[in-house]
């Protein structure tokens, strides 16, 4: 590695850098993965549509719909060998008068030059047999059939942790501050150190126009673009079985209806414009607009049937399009990955491992471990196997979250995985505890003790996710 | 002659009541039971309450112990009572009706365990 | 597979007393199912005072008051599982359960009582935006947290909901030497009792906004303050009546949930009103054999209620599981006629929402409450068209629950009634 620390350092854990690690970590490099968060997934893949798009409205030609259309290929087999929730439901964009069929016409032309499978324009009463509750103002719909949903938390941990077991460092609450050319490579400053490598992949998200115009010539631009949620409980998530879109305007694919992998129901998301690339706040008119554009979409959607409203950040650049590959001498960008991100990152990530693997003249391992089994999802088991899993390892069969029936075990399970969970959110990406309708009203205080337990650290130091989000404060002085 | 409304708080009816007080006299309206009219009296002249609250336990099956003052104490003197408690530490097991402090903060009244607290196996 | 006669989901102050009163009942073979360690349920936490008035003529705090119960069951020697999950109950009452030691469990139950309690509502079901930070608790949590582990949640505190937990944990809270700022309700009243008014935020000057509501959440990492507006009554904020109050900790106190996953998992009919199953006079779920009590079945105010509640289901569940054993021994009991109650004008549910009047008890309480704060109104009672009993009430409120006594004697003149109708009237 003449002298430097690292063949390839990724920045940042969000879906895109924890694909490029896994694939990665295929060839004999020596990889590590810096993240400014405690844990993966803690950025825009934590809160976004869990869709995987067909692939069908991105231009013929660009980046997105090449690495949409192959990462939708990819994310069925990829689910299987790596045990994350996948289903492919189908989508429909609907349109609600013969004006706007020509732009129902337009992206199913694109879709067929993109290679998206199975595209179909129904008439109206078509769309509504196979989605009673769509509005009686809709006059045709397209339906994709490859379109579908993931757990977005599942997909991007389950690559994060068959990364971590086939060799590549985390470094976690680590926030780089620069990145500067170094001999035959790149000088990576960050709040623990500085660590070299003779690769650097940005996957920064909202903040890979900072890194990448730190080592580029030509120029990028990212903003923040803020979409609103709501999910509603699981009772509400039979009400539609596709993912239900409206024609697609300037900022992006509208707001969506669709039933998550989980069974609950996602309306969102709106499109604004931040300025401050943390800004994650709701807003009431954001909100009320979710509201309104939803029922036009889908009659008789149940909103008082929310448990909790979030907010993600897309990172749109300015050209519109996603940018990856070598921007400068050794430096691989994945920016701008904005939807369709998601779906496509399996597919960035492969596409740039290659062309690093090449680069570095990088010999596949032999010994790589492409499967990866998820925690039990204990309450889904059949019950004898439960019943067996139970006798082997008792702490499955303590329920603590009581609403999704997650067990002692499986929290355990998600704190003692690598990279592991070491606050609330932590755990209730990995296993859904506190995700339930009750929204961890009864569980906090069980899945606070169990942290506390395996990580060795009092109560008052548990956090909901990163430092200053200490659940309890300290008995007399300041929090 | 001067006159409070007051809400009983003797049980969950919450009786609104009129106190009139001329002198020594104080005549009570609205109150549906002896009780009403008892608390209506004390509540003008001087009022008290239970205090509940709860202590440290060491080397118990949990970390603290329900307790209250076994008798309604002056709200004068709630916060007195609660610098005791914040100060007292017990040791399991506890049972329900231990007397954990005496004469609590020179109220005269005891202080209770409200549960019961077994000894850590 | 294992079968008990009566099967009891939940050991809180409802399936404790239910069990109670099935043994007083005759049943032998009763089984109590509890998902956590303890007996005693949401009792355990509720450690202030002002519980058994009604039930032992004292006044307890909430632990003095399970363990009452817990002596009783105890004595009687009735099992309990405790650390033992519910997952499922069909129709035919098998019920699996799931627990550290015995692995997963199918038991058949002959009858069950179904006593889960209820959830407080979370956050995510007001829709309040804003980021969402560490420091928003439910009231009930928090009183976990506090009273029960011995913790410390916050140090300046607003409270969103004026539910006696609410109310409860605004004092707690206080005593704790925390400072709380405001307790905002969004209605025009409180959805607590009065007392708890007086005694937990009078007592210690902390101001009740009512008709107003918080609007947004600051704070990235943990809450810094929240913006609180006033509503209009149509309960939307009032734009320019904003007002930010820095706190570290929001409690939300906005309502409670029956629990009742399972009761509609195995098909009982539910009352969207009361978000609990309905029932018939001895509090059997439409599904035979199967009774529900306490906050499962609906939201109460006071354990007292629970309790006698309870013991009816206990009662009702032994009946049954008795009757079945006689069955063809002993003469059938009349052909039923049951009578649905209506709940009218300002009444907003009732429970039981069937009543047989031929094979009723000498009396049935027929609990309800209403929909707005009313003031000197009455309480009527109809049995079709025909004005049964009339009683003034100086005030109603949503927040305290009502009740009415139906006599079986009542019903003579009326052995063909159609509809009872319970409702409020102004004159």
């Amino acid at each position: 590695m003449n002298g430097m620390d690292y063949d390839v350092i990724v920045l940042g854990g969000g879906v895109t850098g924890c694909a490029a690690a896994r694939e990665l970590a295929r060839y004999q490099l020596k990889c590590c993965l810096m993240e400014r968060e405690e844990d993966v997934c803690s950025g825009t893949s934590k809160a976004n549509s869990a869709i995987v798009h067909a692939g069908y409205d991105a231009v013929p030609g660009s980046r997105k719909a090449r690495f949409n259309v192959e990462g939708n290929a990819m994310m069925g087999p990829l689910s299987e060998e790596l045990d994350f929730e996948f289903q492919r439901n189908g989508s429909m964009v609907l349109c609600f008068s013969k004006d706007e069929e020509g732009g129902l016409q337009t992206l199913y032309e694109r879709g067929q030059a993109n290679g998206v499978p199975d595209l179909r324009i129904l008439t109206g009463d078509e769309a509504r047999e196979r989605e009673p509750n769509l509005s009686d103002q809709v006059t045709a719909a397209l339906l994709a059939p490859s379109g579908g949903i993931v757990c977005p938390f599942g997909l991007t941990i389950a690559l994060a942790e068959n990364a971590c077991e086939n060799g590549v460092e985390f470094l976690l609450n680590t926030e780089v501050q620069a990145v500067e050319p170094a001999d035959g490579g790149y000088r990576v400053r960050t709040s623990r150190g500085d660590y070299t490598a003779r690769f650097v992949v940005n996957a920064a998200g909202v903040y890979a126009d900072v890194f990448h115009n730190m080592v580029c010539e030509d120029k990028i631009h990212i903003t923040a673009r803020k979409g609103d949620y709501c999910l509603l409980d699981k009772e509400a998530g039979g009400h539609v079985s596709h993912t239900i879109f409206q024609l697609p305007g300037k900022y992006g694919k509208g707001v969506l209806v669709s039933p998550t992998v989980h069974g609950n129901l996602l309306l969102g998301p709106t499109a604004v414009d931040v300025e401050d690339k943390e800004g994650t706040a709701t807003t009431a008119a954001e909100l009320a607009d979710v509201t309104a554009k939803t029922a036009m979409s889908v009659k008789n959607i149940p909103y008082n049937k929310v448990i909790t409203s979030f907010s993600g950040l897309r990172a749109h650049e300015d050209g519109d399009d996603f940018i990856i590959g070598e921007s400068a001498e050794g430096f691989f960008d994945a920016a701008g990955i904005e939807s369709p991100g998601l779906s496509s990152a399996p597919a960035i990530g492969a596409y740039l491992a290659e062309q690093i693997a090449a680069k570095a003249g990088a010999e596949k391992k032999p010994d790589f471990q492409p499967v990866r089994k998820g925690i039990p999802r204990v309450s889904q088991m059949d019950p004898e196997a439960r019943a067996a899993l139970i006798r082997q390892r008792p702490e499955y069969g303590t329920i603590i979250c009581r609403c999704e029936n997650i067990s002692e075990g499986e929290i355990v399970d998600a704190i003692r995985r690598r990279p592991g969970a070491v606050s609330l959110d932590g755990v209730k990406r990995r296993v859904r505890q506190g995700m339930g309708r009750c929204q961890a009203g009864f569980c906090m205080p069980r899945t606070m003790e169990i942290l506390s337990r395996e990580l060795g650290i009092p109560m008052e130091e548990i956090r909901k996710n990163g430092p200053g989000s200490e659940i309890l404060v300290k008995e007399g002085g300041e929090a | 002659m001067e006159r409070r409304e007051l809400i009983c708080i003797g049980c969950p009816m919450g009786c609104p009541m009129t106190v009139d007080m001329e002198g020594d006299e104080i005549t009570v309206k609205g109150n549906h039971c002896a009780r009403g009219a008892a608390y209506a009296k004390k509540e003008v002249t001087s009022p008290t309450r239970i205090v509940t609250s709860s202590i440290r336990v060491d080397g118990g099956v949990m970390p603290v112990v329900s307790v209250k003052t076994k008798q309604d104490v002056p709200k004068g003197a709630i916060w007195d009572v609660m610098q005791v408690i914040h100060q007292t530490r017990v040791k399991a097991p506890v049972s329900i009706g231990d007397v954990l402090v005496q004469d609590c903060a020179g109220t005269g009244v005891d202080l209770v365990a409200t549960r019961n607290v077994a000894a850590k196996a | 597979m294992k079968t008990h006669d009566i099967v009891i989901i939940g050991g809180g102050p409802a399936g404790l007393a239910a069990a109670a009163a099935a043994r007083k009942a005759g049943a032998e073979d009763i089984l109590i199912l509890e998902r956590d360690q303890m007996l005693g349920g949401i009792l355990n936490q509720c450690i202030h005072n002002g519980f058994g008035l009604h039930t032992f003529k004292e006044e307890l705090t909430g632990p003095e008051y399970a363990s009452r119960f817990i002596r009783m069951v105890e004595e009687e020697q009735i099992p309990c599982r405790l650390n033992a999950m519910v997952v499922s109950i069909t129709k035919d009452k098998e019920i699996t359960y799931v627990s550290r030691e015995e692995g997963l469990v199918t038991i058949q139950a002959k009858a069950i009582v179904l006593a889960m309690g209820c959830r407080e509502r979370p956050r995510g079901a007001l829709n309040i935006p804003g980021y969402r930070p560490a420091g928003i608790f439910s009231a009930g949590t928090a009183q976990r947290l506090v009273n029960m582990e011995g913790y410390h949640v916050g140090r300046e505190v607003v409270i969103l909901g004026s539910g006696d937990i609410g109310l409860i944990m605004a004092r707690r809270m206080t005593l704790e030497g925390a400072k709380v700022k405001v307790v905002a309700e969004l209605m025009p009243y409180s959805g607590g009792l009065k007392r708890n008014i007086v005694q937990c935020l009078d007592d210690y000057g902390i101001p009740l906004k009512l008709s107003h509501t918080v609007v947004e959440i600051h704070g990235r990492r943990r809450v810094e303050g929240v913006t609180l507006a006033q509503v209009g009554p149509d309960r939307k904020p009032i734009p320019g009546t904003e007002e930010y109050y820095s706190c570290d900790t929001l409690l939300l106190s906005v309502g409670l949930i029956p629990e009742n996953e399972l009761t509609r998992g195995m098909g009982a009919s539910m009352n969207p009103v009361t978000s609990g199953p309905r029932v018939n006079d001895r509090l059997e779920t439409d599904v035979e054999g199967v009774f529900a009590c306490g906050n499962v079945l609906h939201v109460h105010d006071l354990v007292d209620f629970v309790s006698e509640e309870a013991a009816l289901a206990g009662e009702s569940a032994a009946a049954f599981v008795k009757a079945q054993e006689e069955a063809g021994k002993a003469a059938a009991e009349p052909e039923g006629h049951a009578v649905c109650l209506q709940a009218e004008n300002g009444v907003r549910y009732t429970v039981p929402q069937t009543l047989d009047i031929r094979n009723m008890r000498d009396t049935v309480t027929v609990r309800f409450r209403v929909g707005d704060v009313f003031k000197d109104r009455y309480v009527a009672v109809y049995y079709d068209d025909q004005l049964i009993s009339r009683r003034k009430k100086k005030v109603l409120a949503p927040g305290e629950m009502e009740q009415v006594v139906l006599k079986k004697e009542s019903f003579l003149p009326y052995p063909d009634v159609k509809k009872i109708t319970i409702r409020t009237e102004v004159e």
